[in-house]
């Protein structure tokens, strides 16, 4: 499986082993965190929640779709579902290729078709008291799949982790 | 004809249940969004919506067999 989902923390030493081969000369990650603030809200807790029969088809499908576009060697996607704090990590995506450029590309692919396209939810919970689902609720225009505005909503800090031996 | 809906995120919170079966003329998901709008008062139009069939993207136009599981699909926001 290329794509799964995960009720508990992403183990991430698990994954990039998933990776690994002679051919490759490192590996680019992604990592989602839960970040305090979105659209002006301050944020104190999420949930996730997928459909996962057609979630886990739909991402395997992006995953093949980048190992199709890009010369990489392997790539995997772990997305968390349930209720996740501060700081912890939503979603990892690792992409390991000989060279690092076609890594970095796929992972950026990855990360932006899975936001975009796969069905998973996340409800914000707010310090205020109250809570909304993620463009369904607070855009009363919500943008519609497909509409880039959506791209725009980042709902976590990135971090970017490269480890290139060349 | 007896369908198999399954509800998710605001819409399983308007619903105010994540799953039912459902005895419906509604012959296409399009008819059948209609039909679940007026029963439930959902905030999201269908244009805000894809849907899926027996877990997998479905056209709003389809026609509906008896036993198909439906899943309405809100705004993702993974990642």
């Amino acid at each position: 499986m290329r794509f799964r989902f995960t009720e508990t923390a992403i183990d991430t030493i698990q994954g990039r082993s998933e990776l690994l081969d002679s051919g490759a000369g490192g590996y680019a990650s992604f990592e989602g965190w839960v970040r305090d603030f979105n659209e002006g809200r301050e944020v104190v807790g999420l949930e996730y929640e997928a459909f996962q029969e057609l979630a886990v088809k739909e991402g395997e499908r992006i995953v093949a779709e980048a190992l199709l576009r890009f010369p990489v060697k392997h790539a995997l996607c772990i997305h968390r579902v349930g209720a996740l704090g501060l700081r912890d990590m939503a979603v990892w995506v690792g992409v390991s290729s000989a060279h690092r450029g076609e890594a970095f590309d796929a992972c950026r692919f990855v990360i932006d078709e899975v936001k975009h396209r796969v069905p998973i939810w996340k409800k914000e919970h707010y310090r205020s008291g109250d809570s909304g689902w993620v463009n369904c609720e607070r855009c009363s225009a919500a943008p519609a799949h497909g509409d880039d505005r959506g791209r725009d909503h980042e709902h976590h800090d990135e971090a970017v982790v490269l480890a290139v031996r060349e | 004809m007896q369908l198999k809906i399954h509800y998710y995120a605001l819409m399983r919170e308007q619903a105010g249940r994540s799953e039912e079966t459902l005895d419906t003329f509604a012959a296409t998901p399009s008819d059948l969004y209609g039909e679940l709008l007026a029963r439930y008062g959902f905030t999201l139009a269908r244009e805000q919506l894809k849907v899926a069939v027996n877990n997998e993207f479905s056209d709003w136009s389809r026609r509906l067999k008896e036993g198909d599981a439906v899943v309405f699909i809100p705004p993702v926001a993974g990642g």
